[in-house]
């Protein structure tokens, strides 16, 4: 069975459905990335995934257990969300907001234990991030801020990353140095879940690609099976040709450096 | 299939670290060292200013004499004759020290209350009034000098007041179905103004020449009323209040990070949000109990505090409790040996308060991001 299993889903924040009888199963150690134009629900089935929102119908299972019975602190333990980075914020330490991601490791008038920072150093550690601890938050550029968020997420203990757009408002080169982050825990048997508004970031660190229009999959299988000049320009509306393979200029795509095991 | 745990190979530089525990636990103590310092200082600053506090007013008394009084006290002897003895025990237990204390509570109770309502609406221009606490009070209040009979159903219809103003504000917040801050501080904003306006409601139909006077100088905020007994009702509530703060300040970092990455991190927004918004609410309903409505503590000293501890709710709490308290009594000095006769503190909070805000306003956002 599947890690995470979507059945049947339908949800709406008015009427209008968002989301009309999706179902979707992601297996544990997959990384999958949602494509779609803006609207699409992209957004909103990851705000279902993570327990945010109700589904009108349908449901999620996760493990086995369908999502409103798990408790909220052990969701956390298993799923963790990594946001777009924050524009409005407290400076907090990198560290202080590493450590939240060992909130529902404690019950809750508890303190945080030594076990709980050690978990929060180890994962700045892995996120190539243990000299920027003491710094505040809000006064490291946004490429430190998005690995961050991912040591928290690390910190939780969540074997799957929700992660919505994480490229989003990044400079050129942070972009590439956090996709070869996400692709190295990819390989290291994290499951991601992320959506994207650029195929090149699907291409490179996903092994699977859903695409979705109005609320619906319209197309689901391998990055190279699913992304073509024909897929994207339907996807987002553009007239057909428009990518076309040749189009006699060319650009540099970076080579990911990518763990062995894969 | 299972969630793979996070189990991190081991790094030959982990192997390094532990092979020198010594260094690894000075590391540790210089951590708890930086956080406990701001704490420990505000804490010797309070006592600090309790025992100058103690020893000013009309009746000159020397520190030397306060420590000597209460050694002989708590421990004995007999350089101090009985009767000075029991001339300083009227002056510093029975008037001076419960108005300390009660300046102190009140100093704690605002300024927990504004610093976690900055936190939890991620606003550093917040202060515990946000929700119509300060109007539902002074309404019970201007309701029970008109209405009631006894002081001590005034006090009660000051707190209920209070709890019915924030009561308020979060059922027209719920009445939406929406969660968030922004219908809360709405609802706030609502509440505050219908309960001012009822306020001067009461004060129009108040007699002009014994209560409305009442009224006015109750609003204005004053320590002169404490005693031993009002002390004991209002002490226990406002500790209890502050306690549950202090428990909290963990969720109040996180809760400021949005309500949707609250809830991924296992948080149970709602729940957490009304439990603080319960807490401030009732320490600082019991604020005005005791000394009426007093301004601007609640949003200067968070701020102050902020730039010594940094934003951490953990460290910012506990530190604002203890310069909040400190804070007000030196108001209170100010307010009560600056002039022959007394000021209401809630002036002197103000006239003191927002100079030090227009110059702390210079760094504040060294604390704030």
């Amino acid at each position: 069975m599947a890690l995470l299993e979507i059945e049947s889903l339908e949800f709406g924040y008015t009427r209008q459905p968002v989301i009309e009888n999706l179902s979707l199963s992601f297996a544990a150690g997959s990384a999958t990335a949602i494509l779609g134009p803006n609207g699409s629900g992209k957004s909103t089935l990851l705000k279902l995934l993570l327990g945010l929102l109700r589904p009108r119908k349908g449901t999620i299972w996760l493990d086995g257990m369908a999502l409103p019975s798990i408790p909220l602190r052990q969701l956390a333990r298993k799923v963790a969300y990594v946001p777009q980075v924050h524009r409005e914020a407290f400076g907090y330490s990198v560290f202080d907001v590493a450590l939240m991601g060992r909130m529902p490791h404690s019950s809750l008038f508890s303190r945080y234990s030594e076990k709980d920072r050690d978990a929060v150093r180890e994962a700045l550690e892995r996120m190539e991030i243990s000299h920027l601890a003491a710094r505040p938050y809000t006064q490291i550029s946004g490429g430190e801020r998005q690995l961050t968020l991912i040591a928290r997420a690390l910190a939780q203990g969540a074997g799957v990353f929700v992660m919505d757009e994480p490229t989003n408002s990044l400079d050129y080169g942070n972009q590439v140095r956090l996709l070869e982050r996400i692709g190295n825990l990819s390989a290291d048997g994290f499951t991601f879940i992320f959506t994207t508004h650029h195929p090149d970031h699907a291409m490179a660190i996903a092994d699977r690609v859903v695409m979705m229009q109005k609320g619906r999959i319209v197309r689901d299988g391998a990055p190279e099976a699913v992304i073509g000049p024909e897929t994207l320009a339907s996807l987002y509306g553009l007239p057909p040709g428009l990518f076309a393979q040749d189009a006699g200029r060319h650009g540099s795509v970076p080579r990911l450096r990518r763990a062995a095991t894969l | 299939m299972s969630v793979p745990e996070v189990a991190l190979p081991d790094r030959p530089h982990q192997a390094a670290e532990a092979s020198s525990p010594a260094a690894a636990v000075g590391s540790r103590l210089l951590h708890i060292a930086r956080g406990a310092a701001p704490l420990l200082g505000s804490a010797l600053l309070l006592a600090a200013t309790m025992l100058v506090s103690l020893s000013l007013g009309k009746y000159k008394v020397s520190l030397r004499e306060i420590a000597l009084y209460f050694w002989q006290r708590w421990v004995g002897g007999n350089a101090i004759a009985a009767d000075r003895m029991a001339l300083l025990n009227g002056v510093l237990m029975e008037i001076r020290l419960p108005r300390i204390l009660a300046a102190a509570l009140v100093g704690s109770a605002l300024s927990a209350s504004g610093a976690s309502f900055q936190a939890m609406f991620v606003n550093p221009l917040v202060s515990p009034s946000l929700l119509g606490v300060l109007a539902g009070a002074s309404f019970g209040a201007a309701l029970g000098i008109v209405y009631l009979k006894t002081w001590f159903a005034v006090e009660v219809a000051t707190f209920i007041g209070g709890l019915a103003a924030v009561m308020l504000a979060v059922g027209i917040a719920s009445i939406y179905r929406n969660n968030s801050t922004i219908m809360l501080v709405l609802g706030g904003i609502i509440s505050g103004a219908l309960f001012t306006s009822l306020l001067s409601l009461v004060k129009y139909l108040s007699d002009p020449f014994n209560q409305l006077p009442t009224i006015v100088s109750w609003l204005m905020g004053s320590l002169t009323l404490t005693d031993r007994s009002m002390l004991g009702k209002v002490s226990i509530p406002i500790l209890g209040g502050l306690l549950l703060l202090l428990l909290l300040s963990r969720h109040l970092n996180v809760l400021s990070m949005g309500d949707e990455e609250a809830h991924a991190l296992g948080v149970n927004v709602r729940a957490v949000r009304l439990l603080v918004i319960f807490a401030a609410t009732v320490v600082s309903a019991l604020t005005v109990v005791i000394a009426g409505t007093i301004g601007w503590v609640g949003l200067i000293v968070p701020h102050f505090t902020r730039m010594i501890t940094g934003p951490d709710n953990t460290r910012l709490i506990p530190a604002s409790m203890l310069i909040g308290a400190a804070y007000l009594i030196v108001v209170d000095s100010i307010a009560r040996l600056a002039f022959t006769f007394e000021l209401p503190i809630g002036i002197v909070t103000a006239l003191v308060g927002i100079p030090c805000f227009a110059v702390v306003l210079r760094n504040a956002r060294k604390g704030w991001n």
